[in-house]
């Protein structure tokens, strides 16, 4: 009886912590203008609430009782680095009594993550940035997922919250001059959250696991919140369509690649959802690359349900998207698209037009040439030398595997 | 910068590898095509790969005493394998090029700074 309650009320923290630390977090550094520090409170209000509901019960409303408690915190200057005792014997004082004015808390999400897309934090710290004051993630997390250590992470993240502080970045909405700038740099970060987590597929471990839930449920608050927005919704139907196909990706921690995929295995409500939001994202009129790369995502998913031959389309997206952005991975896949439709001597042509410092240790690039000259089959020496290099160059174990068996065949 | 790459394999685990005529192959061809990856790009100042830390033999001095006793200085479940020494603009830099080495898949890379003799005067 006692244990379960206890359960409950841990169950219920934990619950809170997931689905309002966001909504909390923007409320409380948007009053204090402080980011850092509402982090602090919130932690420590967290803490407190761990220790007192098991025992004491879960609140009524436990958003605003958690609001309450860091609220006081905050106003107490209290901060992390005091000692648990410290923080123990302040408990009495600063807990929240269930007839103090519980406030309605307005959710602020957008604004924080508008602040992290402010052009003057380091690009390099919006994406972190943003998953650790929206979703709450721990500074290790994110450092894993970007490759980055720890210790650096954390740096990147305190100068950012400080850059916050200092030059008084407000957390709004911007105005129509910055809107566009500001919501392009939201819809980067969301998509590097996503593209983190993509690399790191087929790991099982929760601490490394990819961001990639993470990075879909921020383009739902994004889409919740701002839903006259096309590139919000196509960068979420993008994000929904690549998820749709996850189980199929591995069979038995082995790789599959999307030719070879077992449709079966896909998960088709998903992909319905992708195609919804795609659909309501071109009725408002507003083409941009997010939208472009999930249609290019719902070519796909069609012709390998189908098999109608959608390579000339496929094509025409691809060309598109590498003109409003000709990055390295843009022009690697019109490259692929090119010689679906004209043949893998064309395709190797455009691989051989793209600057090699680019390309020298893009894995993309090898793996697609290696793939298109073993196809032509006219040099071997060639072959083997960019299958190497794709090999090399990969840091998937199940991808190496992959290509390793791939090299040993005559033709593909 | 430079950074040292350590490569750590679980000599175990790897000497099975290695013994086995079908997983022998892929064993060496990863680590070829890393290297064959990692050389071109001109990054590499030198690296060597090692034999089994079963050809090791390690020496100390204690109270003036010679002691040699056969095998590495840490007996640990994962070994020195091998090491690169790279230059990189970053450790960012140095961690993408761990990350591919396929020890880092199987057992572990380490990236240490090089200690930089020409700042000490």
């Amino acid at each position: 009886m006692d244990g379960s309650l206890q359960e409950h009320g841990r169950r219920a923290a934990e619950n809170a912590a997931r689905t309002s630390y966001g909504r909390l977090l923007a409320y409380l550094a948007r009053a204090w203008r402080d980011v850092a520090a509402a982090e602090d409170a919130l932690a420590e209000a967290f803490a407190q609430a761990l220790d007192t509901w098991p025992a004491k019960g879960v609140p009524a409303n436990p958003d605003a009782w958690l609001m309450v408690a860091a609220r006081n915190r905050l106003r107490n200057g209290a901060r992390a680095r005091k000692t648990r005792e410290q923080i123990a014997s302040g408990l009495v004082v600063l807990a929240p009594t269930e007839t103090e004015d519980m406030p309605a808390i307005a959710d602020k999400r957008l604004e924080l993550m508008f602040v992290c897309g402010h052009p003057a934090i380091d690009a390099a710290a919006r994406t972190p940035l943003m998953l650790q004051t929206v979703l709450g993630l721990t500074a290790e997390r994110i450092a894993s997922s970007f490759l980055v250590s720890p210790d650096t992470m954390g740096r990147r993240l305190s100068r950012a919250k400080a850059r916050i502080k200092d030059t008084g970045i407000a957390i709004e909405v911007p105005g129509q001059d910055e809107l566009g700038e500001r919501m392009g740099n939201v819809l980067e970060a969301i998509y590097a959250a996503y593209g983190q987590g993509w690399d790191s597929t087929g790991n099982d471990d929760q601490t490394r696991k990819g961001l990639t839930e993470e990075a879909i449920w921020l383009a739902r608050v994004l889409v919740e919140l701002r839903p006259e927005d096309a590139e919000a919704l196509g960068l979420l139907a993008l994000m929904l369509f690549c998820e749709s196909r996850r189980a199929a990706r591995r069979v038995d921690g082995r790789y599959v690649p999307l030719a070879e995929q077992d449709t079966a295995l896909w998960d088709l409500q998903m992909a319905r959802e992708a195609v919804e939001k795609l659909r309501k994202a071109g009725g408002l009129k507003q083409p941009g690359r997010f939208q472009l790369e999930a249609a290019i995502q719902s070519v796909l998913v069609q012709s390998c349900l189908t098999g109608a031959d959608l390579r000339l389309p496929t094509w025409t997206l691809h060309e598109l998207l590498a003109q409003r952005a000709p990055t390295i991975g843009n022009l690697v896949g019109l490259a692929a698209a090119t010689a679906e439709v004209h043949g893998p001597e064309t395709g190797l042509r455009e691989l051989a037009q793209l600057p090699e410092a680019a390309t020298m240790d893009y894995q993309p690039f090898w793996a697609l040439k290696a793939r298109l000259l073993q196809q032509l089959g006219t040099d071997q020496q060639a072959t083997a030398s960019a299958f190497r290099r794709a090999i090399g160059l990969t840091e998937d174990g199940a991808v190496r595997a992959y290509l390793i068996g791939k090299s040993t065949q005559q033709t593909g | 910068m430079q950074h040292m790459l350590m490569f750590y394999e679980n000599e175990a685990q790897v000497a099975a590898q290695r013994d086995n005529a079908e997983r022998a192959g892929p064993y060496w061809d990863a680590w070829n095509a890393y290297m064959g990856a990692l050389y071109p790009t001109g990054i590499v100042l030198r690296g060597d790969a090692l034999l089994p830390p079963s050809a090791a033999t390690s020496v100390r001095l204690e109270g003036g005493n010679r002691l040699v006793q056969d095998g590495p200085v840490a007996v640990t479940k994962e070994q020195l394998a091998g090491y690169v020494v790279i230059e990189v603009p970053d450790l960012d830099a140095a961690l993408s090029w761990a990350a591919r080495c396929p020890a880092a898949t199987y057992g572990a890379v380490e990236v240490r700074p090089v200690l930089d003799l020409s700042n000490q005067g």
